[in-house]
């Protein structure tokens, strides 16, 4: 109990911190406090200097951090200033959308990898570890954007195209993993003794790997994440990953310190997550 | 698997050759426009075609290659040497350290990494050469691309700092920096190399992703990710072969890489 | 024998149906982003603006095929001779959507809101001329007299951007006088438009327009999606289609592609000209040499830029407005001919000279500059790439950079840490009288050299006094004597280097019937009220 609420107080001050980092770098960033109607001929100098205005107000930082934290305590996120809407809104409609492309790609990446593993770890043949060896080097060679317009030209779901950036990276490792761990004595007792390759794989193979895939599995998350901007960018998905790209065009910065701070406590929640199964694991197997 | 990673080594050498004495073999400087003849088909003139300025695309790929094939291993150099600093001392020391770092290390997974790209291009000076702007990107990436490798590299020192062997080192009286330099960095020596063997494809891949969205080198200055902005508009009218080839040579490139990492390295 | 009446019934309801055009159906194009308002007095984006154009009600058109005024809710108006009055008439019988009726005090509640200095309308701001209140004097419900506070000129005409919102409606943004109302939005996905139960036009029949029942405008920033779909048969238009498309799908299926000539859109580039811009001070004296901007002018091959990057699909601007403004473009001008020797001369009055391939000036400074651009615009980035092709011919060694827009917004308007920009300009209106922010010196687009408290040279108090003057003026001849007379100073000096006039282009599916696309935005939509969708099967292009 003590340690989660340990682990729960320091990923506030982490998220706290990454919120304000972001609003400091977007607020740094060159670009900040223009508008696009600045360009607009028609409007009258009274009119531009309101533009001018409206954002010189956020230029404060500590201010509209402070400002920001007391508002959110009250469920008010503040209003996007590119999309003219309230980020409360805009996150509620697009975080389902991503959640479904990012969790689709990342269970059909981690099953493709993981079933390519160990069926290529068990077979024993160079030819299966080659082709399977090929097969993630030809989804890691490929951009996500590229594979992104691929997916498009096929009428295909996106988040294969995030499943294949996911995937290649687990294979690898989560092949070598197994490998090493099949050579361990204690595995080479069992064959000898006539268990199961099954029952060596589920008792005796990955409670071993366990601690570190769990690492990876934290890992994959933000991974995931960090391609989803660039297919929802591409693909024209309405997710988060599209609207940090817009965000960060248009230096929206309630909208990029949102977003900031909501990937924080996902990846702060996958890695701790996977940390905190991990030592679970690493418990039960002593 | 041996013979495969023969191949690999020379063709890696050969496209290594080959961009390295684009000067020679291209056909036309990359800059070149040959404004009677845009968006050409391959001929006996251009190999490979023209592009929507008239420029050898032949010539393009090879200048392209040799920017992207020597700025990515110095990214990875930097991403694998900043993930063992923090990483790698960080599993060593355990306790508040290790708690430290990964807080610090998933801080660092959160921030916009895209924003921080297109805030640091802006802010370059406006004359600086292409060649600049593009070392730059990949510093940026390098500074960026260590975090995820950091919090496995901190798992696998985590496990070699409970292990019997360095156990037995300190109950020698080995301690502190000397431990790490001795019996820990040599162990995540394996782990470093693969590491830093597979970021050089991710760099390569993530200069792709910028030049399609619009951050990648300047013009008129070639890199994969320029040339892989020309697949944009299949989507909407299919390919065309000769666009093709800077996707299949950079698929053949990294594929390649993969094939050389050894097999029993363990790598994320 | 029971078959033939049925077959002959039915084959005379298809034909009329087909003479009649189809009524009914749904129009599906796509907006490039969400609208941000659907309030029609704060429109200032692309996709808001497609909105109103199809739900307000207007009192004057301007015909997007004959760019003259023509009554639409107002019958007939009458501007007074000092130009600061207009007295509009308005149709009777005519009511909003939502059945509430229209009558002037709609008329003066919406220009009150408009001209109110607090909304800061870029439609409201077209209309300002002065400090004082706007005065609107409601004579009866179908008279309305509107009194500013000096002349506006072309005042008729900008009475086309103003949807007339209803004073007594319960839900304002929902009420409106247009061929369709907004019946339901979807963030991120879509606006559906209905048909408008009351909308007071009909046609040469009687019929009530609109003949579409539907519009459905999705959301897809996407363009090669939007092209993908529009080959699937899944939207019926482009409004605004780019050369590379309109090439490859008239390849395909040349019956869906319309090019309707030079549009009013220009590119351009400009020299920083500020005086305390952070620049070195031989480069400050390069962009304010008119030698030395007519030179790298002169040095643009801006018949190559019309052929490489547009495929032809553009012609040579010679100035800030294209033939297809009819009546306000000065037809004695012709854009710079491509001359590098011609413009080596020029440098070399200047104290330029060549050593070698570079090109030094007077104290020896080899002449390099950078060109910003917006990163993501693909023509205008190939654009600055022949430019700089151009310019090395003549020994100019130029830098390109591509920016975010926020970036490049902020180095133009704020920090001015530029040397020159490549930009271009989407004119809405025909009158130059919009563009008074971009002519006059103290005017905060006047983008070379903006807000100057004073003109700074001699040539540009003589735009100052010729806007001004046009500005003031009622009669349309010494207006366009004056502007014409803008356009020479511009050809002679250069502060913007004009490069290509775009064509109009786009996409409209055969299934659309009556569309007539125009060189004025909407292109393809512009007569809304009047497209209808033919019978047949859903088509691949």
């Amino acid at each position: 109990m003590r340690k989660l609420v340990r682990h729960l107080a320091a990923m506030a001050a982490i998220v706290l911190a990454g919120g304000l980092l972001s609003a400091t770098l977007v607020r740094l960033a060159p670009g900040f406090g223009t508008d696009e109607q600045q360009l607009d001929a028609r409007l009258s100098p009274e009119s531009v200097e309101a533009l001018r205005q409206a954002r010189a107000r956020a230029r404060d930082i500590p201010g509209f951090y402070l400002h920001y934290l007391g508002r959110s305590l009250r469920g008010d996120l503040g209003e996007s200033r590119t999309l003219n809407r309230p980020v409360r809104q805009l996150l509620a409609e697009r975080l389902p959308v991503t959640a479904r492309l990012v969790g689709t790609g990342l269970l059909a990446g981690w099953l493709c990898a993981v079933l390519l593993a160990v069926g290529s770890t068990m077979a024993r043949k160079p030819a299966c570890d080659l082709f399977a060896t090929l097969l993630a080097g030809l989804s890691l060679s490929v951009p996500a954007a590229v594979l992104a317009l691929l997916f498009v030209f096929a009428n295909a779901p996106a988040c294969l195209a995030l499943a294949l950036v996911v995937f290649p990276r687990v294979f690898s490792y989560t092949r070598n993993l197994l490998a090493k761990s099949y050579g361990l004595p204690h595995l080479v007792t069992a064959y000898a003794k006539g268990v199961g390759p099954l029952r060596i794989l589920v008792w005796h193979v990955l409670p071993v790997a366990g601690t570190q895939l769990l690492a990876v599995a934290g890992i994959s998350v933000s991974i995931a994440l960090g391609a989803a901007i660039p297919v929802e960018a591409l693909c024209g998905i309405p997710g988060i990953g599209q609207l940090a790209w817009q965000a960060a065009l248009g230096r929206d910065l309630p909208l990029l310190v949102n977003l900031t701070v909501l990937v924080t406590v996902i990846t702060l929640a996958a890695n701790w997550g996977a940390e905190l199964a991990g030592q679970d694991l690493g418990t039960r197997e002593a | 698997m041996k013979r495969m990673r023969q191949f690999a080594w020379l063709f890696l050498a050969l496209v290594l050759l080959a961009s390295l004495g684009a000067g020679f073999w291209a056909p036309a400087d990359y800059a070149m426009q040959f404004r009677e003849t845009p968006n050409s088909a391959p001929s006996r003139v251009h190999l490979l075609g023209t592009d929507e300025l008239g420029r050898d695309r032949f010539s393009r790929v090879l200048y392209g290659t040799r920017v992207s094939l020597l700025m990515a291993p110095a990214a990875a150099l930097l991403a694998t040497f900043l993930a063992a600093l923090v990483g790698g001392v960080a599993g060593y020391l355990g306790g508040w350290w290790e708690r430290a770092a990964m807080a610090v290390t998933d801080l660092f997974l959160s921030m916009p990494w895209l924003f921080l790209l297109l805030a640091v291009r802006a802010m370059l000076p406006l004359n600086v050469s292409p060649i600049t702007s593009i070392a730059v990107t990949f510093l940026l990436l390098g500074l960026l691309g260590w975090a995820a490798a950091a919090r496995v590299l901190c798992a696998g020192a985590r496990d070699l700092r409970d292990s019997d062997f360095v156990l037995q080192a300190r109950a020698c009286g080995l301690r502190g920096p000397r431990l790490l330099a001795i019996h820990v960095i040599p162990n995540l020596k394996p782990v470093l190399a693969a590491q830093f063997w597979i970021s050089i494809p991710v760099f390569i891949i993530s200069e792709a992703n910028l030049g399609i969205l619009g951050l990648g080198v300047a013009e008129p200055l070639p890199s994969w990710g320029s040339l892989l902005r020309e697949l944009e508009s299949f989507a909407s009218f299919g390919f065309e072969a000769c666009k093709l080839v800077p996707l299949v040579l950079l698929v053949l490139v990294v594929s390649s890489f993969q094939i050389i990492i050894a097999r029993d390295e363990v790598y994320a | 024998m029971k078959r033939r009446p049925l077959a002959l019934f039915l084959f005379l309801t298809l034909s009329l149906a087909a003479a009649f055009g189809q009524s009914g159906g749904e129009l599906r194009f796509y907006l490039h982003s969400d609208p941000k308002t659907f309030d029609p007095l704060l429109v200032a984006d692309d996709a808001s603006e497609t909105v109103r154009y199809l739900t307000g009600g207007v009192l004057v058109r301007v015909n997007r095929r004959t760019q003259q005024a023509e009554p639409e809710l107002a019958s007939s108006w009458t501007t007074s001779r000092d130009g600061r009055s207009i007295t509009f008439n308005l149709r009777e019988h005519i009511y909003y959507s939502d059945g509430t009726p229209f009558s002037a005090e709609d008329v003066a509640y919406t220009v009150q809101r408009l001209m109110d200095p607090a909304l800061h309308s870029p439609t409201g701001d077209s209309f300002r001329s002065g400090a004082s209140v706007v005065n609107t004097r409601v004579v009866s419900p179908t008279r309305i007299a509107i009194t500013f506070p000096a002349p506006v000129a072309g005042l008729d005409k900008l009475f086309d951007q103003v949807a007339i919102v209803s004073s007594r409606s319960t839900n304002r943004e929902r009420a409106v006088l247009g061929p369709f109302y907004v019946a339901d939005y979807k963030p991120d996905s879509y606006v559906l438009l209905r048909r408008n139960p009351n909308y007071w036009r009909r046609d040469a029949a009687g019929r009530q327009l609109p003949y579409l029942d539907t519009v459905r405008l999705g959301v897809q920033p996407n363009r090669d999606i939007e092209m993908m779909n529009f080959r699937r048969g899944e939207i019926d238009l482009i409004n605004w289609l780019d050369s590379e498309y309109f090439d490859r799908l008239a390849g395909v299926a040349p019956a869906v592609v319309h090019d309707a000539g030079p549009g009013l859109e220009s590119e351009q580039m400009w020299f920083n000209q500020v005086a305390n811009a952070p620049l070195p001070v031989h480069k400050r004296e390069w962009f304010r040499s008119t030698n030395f901007r007519r030179a790298v002018s002169q040095a643009i091959n801006r018949a190559d830029l019309c052929r490489v990057v547009y495929g032809g699909h553009a012609q040579p601007a010679a100035g800030p407005f294209s033939p297809a403004n009819k009546f306000w473009f000065n037809a004695k001008l012709r854009a710079p001919s491509y001359d590098p020797t011609g413009a080596l001369r020029l440098l070399q009055q200047d104290g330029f000279r060549l050593e070698g391939a570079l090109l030094h000036d007077r104290e020896g400074h080899a002449v390099e500059f950078s060109i910003i651009t917006n990163a993501g615009n693909k023509s205008r980035e190939r654009m600055a790439t022949m430019i700089q092709q151009d310019l090395g011919r003549i020994g100019i060694s130029v830098h390109l950079v591509t920016l975010d827009f926020a970036s490049l917004i902020e180095r133009i308007t704020e920090s001015f840490s530029y040397e020159a920009a490549l930009l271009g300009t989407a004119n809405t209106e025909l009158d130059p009288n919009g563009q008074m922010n971009l002519w006059l010196s103290s005017a905060e687009n006047h983008q070379w050299n903006p807000r100057q408290k004073l003109p700074e040279t001699a040539w540009e108090a003589e735009i100052d006094r010729l806007m001004k003057e046009q500005a003031s003026s009622l009669e349309p001849a010494k207006r366009k004597a004056c502007f014409d007379r803008v356009q020479e100073i511009v050809a002679e000096q250069q502060p913007f280097i004009y490069l290509v006039n775009k064509n109009a282009l786009s996409a409209v599916a055969t299934s659309v019937a009556n569309a007539s696309p125009v060189v004025l935005r909407p292109q393809t939509y512009w007569n809304i009220e009047t497209l209808s969708l033919r019978i047949q099967t859903a088509s691949r292009h």
